[in-house]
């Protein structure tokens, strides 16, 4: 009996079901699919609501959120709308709920699916950062922010959660994987070997007192004085650089209290910890549904089971106009590359050959399909994955387009059926997983102490009346005025909160006034 | 099993109130978007209860599709505050409109804290009980009509299996007499239902149906509010225009009729109404007149008369609220108040001028709290 099973009285398995995971469990390995122990726990639709709602943690920190996660669910499921059929947890050993009111076929199914998530979240790289006992981290998490709620105040540890919560997509998607600095001890902060930097001086070349004018001349010394203050003034921003993660940011040097710090140093953990499923969702969830139906087709299903299996797939992987669907556009792609690459139908000869038919019959027998997909899980997230596999064809033989909003009609339209459009759609919003990139510029901004963001502008606006709230939360923190820089209608312009009003300031002011 | 969940949720709950308080004048004078549904929960939009975020704007939304369809074709509708779908790969792109049940009866107790209406206080009569018939119990005595047929049942099945008569192979249970089981009851003691809201609407050609919706939403709100204090509540309506009579709640909403105004035929209807069926010793009476305030003149004195004489002291509470109309001169109310005064001790006199007015107007109607 596992952990979680004795603590929230989950039921356990049925000798009928065990036998299931063990032979589904077999076909998985078989394949080369290799995953961390996992343990299925069994629990009625209710019980999963409320661990979908906490994001697969049933020791969460209290927070109003996963109620209201928890109402839309279950109101959901009770209506008929939605059903969640299964919910992985990357952790060592990985859990995996089962939904008990699922039929035998189901329950195959989904369990193939688990393995295929598990084998995922073992190897895939981007998860290679993520704390694989995030259960029990999760736990403390919980017991530390329920100790500080006893201890301060429901209220205030939520006012204050929910102000973290605003900035928790401010982070560096990438930092688990680069240095960027070296590290820092922990409760220093201060940098102790802070040097005075005396005023900079030109370097002067040894000339003759009559010839000084000439080897070293004014104009010249002066601009080189010039370019050494400008890089001292360099040194002197706080922060030195453009720092992406704001979070982290905040945590070392704004001013709160431990218990603040504390906190919102778990906010800063769990959106690590989450930020890699937000990355490979397409990836993920296409490489769950190879290995479900590779394993249902070939092995897993009796011919009882096939209505039930083709009705079940075919709802998942249904398309939608206004959603590509993940599982449907991850496999399809899967399945595509596996069969270009066992046809050899890659490299340079194939990219230049420019006869259809040529292409279209392709084959060199080379086999390599299984061993590139299993590359690919592992080396890709889905920004990568997009933009090395998604080809032409593929995005003619699906049907895809683009679509965009249109401020006329009031409408979602249609945009565009050109491959490079549509790609480039896909793209941008897989980019910071559809985020927009956001750094902090200047901590001492006007010599006052104010933060000075700085919005990464690619194209698109930001939403004024979210930024602006988002800008409040942040002046809880910071507790000084906050701006961020950025553009609306094609200028450039300061969206500023001090407090006590919104203001903004910029190239508008023959708008303005 | 109790889950942590309960506790987050009922927490959410609780903001969500906070929300709705805040709201509450929106909610009030939006009445169509709360339609009273199935056991007496409400369902309430909550746009926008979530946390805050940097985040694209519409125009940049928008995300990639799968199907048929030209190009311009429009495939979903964009939601007119801004708050369109996401529209990235992989995230729902339905628009996110949370949606909150809650009953009435929370519904008019945040009413009544927001409106700071005081709790009405009986008239005293509230302890007028009448005994009620409850049947709660079962014995072994009692009329063939009230026998328990399952509990009888049961009884036999369990003696035979004592008894050992009782065969896998042939269940047959015959009761006997000492397996007779019957229903009883008890006298319950329960108030009687001890208020009467009376409803009364000006529906001559000069009401339009915009001013009908105002009446329909306040009317709303002072029902919620009412039946929150009294249980077993009773409504009765009257519609007039140059005559008068009790209609049931849906015609009261949705009648057109045109002519002209004769207020005090209303007035006698209701009169006749609470002289039949309501003794004012017993009941409490709530009386509520809508009406654009445009009487034929030589009606104003008798219906000012009938007031005065019959129904004022009769009435808990007398409400008149004036809906602004296009076409009517709004001279009823001057004549009342100039026979009244403004501050006449169960006469609530009240202008309505469009949906913004009903919060104060159901404030100044139930502030009183009579």
């Amino acid at each position: 009996m596992s952990a979680l099973t004795s603590l929230h009285r989950f039921r356990s398995l049925t000798p009928e079901m065990i036998d299931i995971q063990r032979q589904m469990e077999d076909h998985a390995r078989s394949y080369g699919l290799d995953f961390f122990n996992t343990i299925f726990e069994v629990v009625d639709h209710d019980q999963l609501s409320a661990v979908a709602a906490y994001g697969g943690f049933p020791t969460r920190y209290p927070h109003w959120r996963f109620g209201m996660e928890y109402e839309q669910l279950a109101k959901g499921y009770s209506y008929g709308l939605q059903k969640i059929y299964e919910l992985v947890i990357n952790n060592d050993p990985c859990y995996a709920y089962l939904l008990g009111s699922n039929g035998i076929t189901d329950h195959k199914l989904v369990m193939a699916h688990v393995y295929g998530h598990c084998d995922f979240f073992k190897n895939n790289y981007w998860f290679s950062h993520t704390n694989r006992k995030m259960i029990d981290e999760m736990a403390n998490h919980g017991n530390r922010i329920r100790d500080y709620m006893d201890r301060f105040g429901v209220e205030e540890v939520e006012t204050f959660i929910d102000a973290c919560l605003s900035i928790e997509d401010l982070i560096d998607l990438f930092a688990p994987h680069i240095k960027r600095r070296n590290e820092k001890a922990k409760y220093e902060f201060k940098d102790s070997t802070e040097e005075e930097h005396d005023k900079p001086t030109a370097t002067r070349f040894q000339a003759k007192s009559y010839m000084d004018s000439f080897v070293n001349p004014k104009a010249a010394m002066d601009a080189e004085v010039e370019e050494k203050q400008k890089e001292l003034d360099k040194k002197e921003n706080f922060p030195p650089e453009p720092m992406r993660d704001v979070m982290l940011f905040l945590l070392e040097h704004a001013n709160l209290k431990p218990w603040q710090v504390d906190v919102m140093s778990i906010i800063r953990d769990e959106a690590y910890y989450f930020a890699p499923q937000a990355q490979t969702k397409i990836m993920n969830e296409g490489w769950a549904t190879y290995w479900h139906s590779t394993i249902m087709t070939r092995h897993g299903m009796a011919d009882s089971d096939l209505i039930c299996y083709a009705d079940h797939c075919s709802g998942t992987l249904a398309g939608s106009r206004t959603r590509l669907n993940p599982y449907k556009l991850g496999v399809e792609l899967y399945r595509d590359i596996e069969d270009r690459w066992n046809r050899g139908a890659f490299g340079e000869e194939y990219d230049e050959c420019d006869n259809y038919h040529a292409k279209r019959d392709w084959n060199k027998e080379k086999g390599l399909g299984r061993q590139k997909i299993f590359e690919v899980r592992r080396v890709h997230n889905d920004l990568t994955f997009i933009d090395e596999f998604l080809t032409l064809d593929f995005c003619r033989q699906h049907k895809l387009f683009s679509f965009g909003f249109n401020d006329d009609s009031g409408y979602y339209e249609i945009e565009s059926r050109e491959f490079e459009k549509v790609k480039q759609r896909l793209l941008f919003n897989l980019t910071n997983v559809g985020r927009p990139i956001i750094y902090v510029k200047d901590a001492n901004y006007k010599n006052r102490g104010e933060l000075f963001l700085e919005h990464r502008y690619s194209g698109v606006e930001l939403q004024t009346n979210y930024a602006q709230d988002t800008l409040a939360n942040l002046f809880k923190i910071w507790k000084r005025p906050i701006h961020i820089e950025t553009m609306l209608e094609d200028s450039r312009i300061v969206l500023s909160f001090d407090g006590q009003e919104h203001s903004r300031t910029g190239e508008q002011k023959q708008k303005g006034k | 099993m109790v889950m942590k969940i309960d506790r987050d949720a009922s927490r959410f709950r609780q903001i969500v109130r906070g929300k709705i308080r805040e709201n509450l004048r929106k909610y009030v004078t939006h009445g169509e978007m709360i339609g009273r549904k199935g056991n007496d929960l409400v369902s309430i939009p909550l746009p926008q209860l979530d946390v805050p975020h940097f985040r694209y704007g519409q125009n940049g939304r928008g995300g990639v599709g799968q199907g048929d369809g030209e190009i311009g074709q429009p495939i979903a509708a964009g939601d007119p505050d801004g708050e369109g779908g996401e529209g990235q790969a992989g995230s729902d792109s339905a628009p996110h409109v949370l949606e909150v049940d809650i009953t009435l009866d929370e519904l008019a107790a945040i009413l009544g804290d927001e409106l700071q209406l005081p709790r009405i206080e009986p008239k005293g009569k509230a302890n007028i009980q009448q005994d009620k018939v409850r049947y709660t119990s079962v014995r072994r005595i009692g009329p063939e009509s009230l026998r328990h047929k399952r509990r009888t049942y049961v009884e036999a099945l369990k003696r035979q299996i004592t008894e050992g008569s009782y065969r896998h192979a042939e269940p047959r249970v015959v009761p006997i007499k000492d397996d007779r089981r019957y229903r009883s009851w008890e006298h319950v003691p329960e108030p009687v239902a001890n208020a009467v809201i009376i409803y009364m609407m000006d529906v001559s050609g000069s009401m339009t149906d915009e001013q009908k919706e105002i009446v329909r939403t306040e009317s709303f709100w002072i029902d919620t509010w009412l039946r929150s204090q009294y249980q077993g509540l009773e409504r009765r309506y009257i519609i007039h225009d140059a005559s008068a009579k009790e209609v049931d709640e849906n015609t009261f909403y949705h009648t057109r009729e045109s002519g002209g105004t004769r207020i005090s035929s209303a007035y006698k209807v209701c009169h006749d109404l609470v002289s039949n069926k309501f003794d004012p010793a017993e009941w409490n009476i709530y009386c509520f007149q809508f009406s654009d305030g445009d009487n034929w003149g030589e009606d104003n004195r008798s219906a000012l008369g009938m007031l005065k004489e019959t129904l004022l002291p009769k009435c808990n509470l007398f409400c008149y609220g004036q809906v602004e109309s296009p076409y009517g001169s709004g001279e009823f109310y001057r004549v009342l108040e100039e026979a009244f005064g403004s501050e006449h001790e169960s006469l609530v006199l009240s202008e309505i001028e469009n949906k913004e007015g009903i919060y104060e107007s159901i404030k100044k109607f139930l502030g009183k709290g009579k």
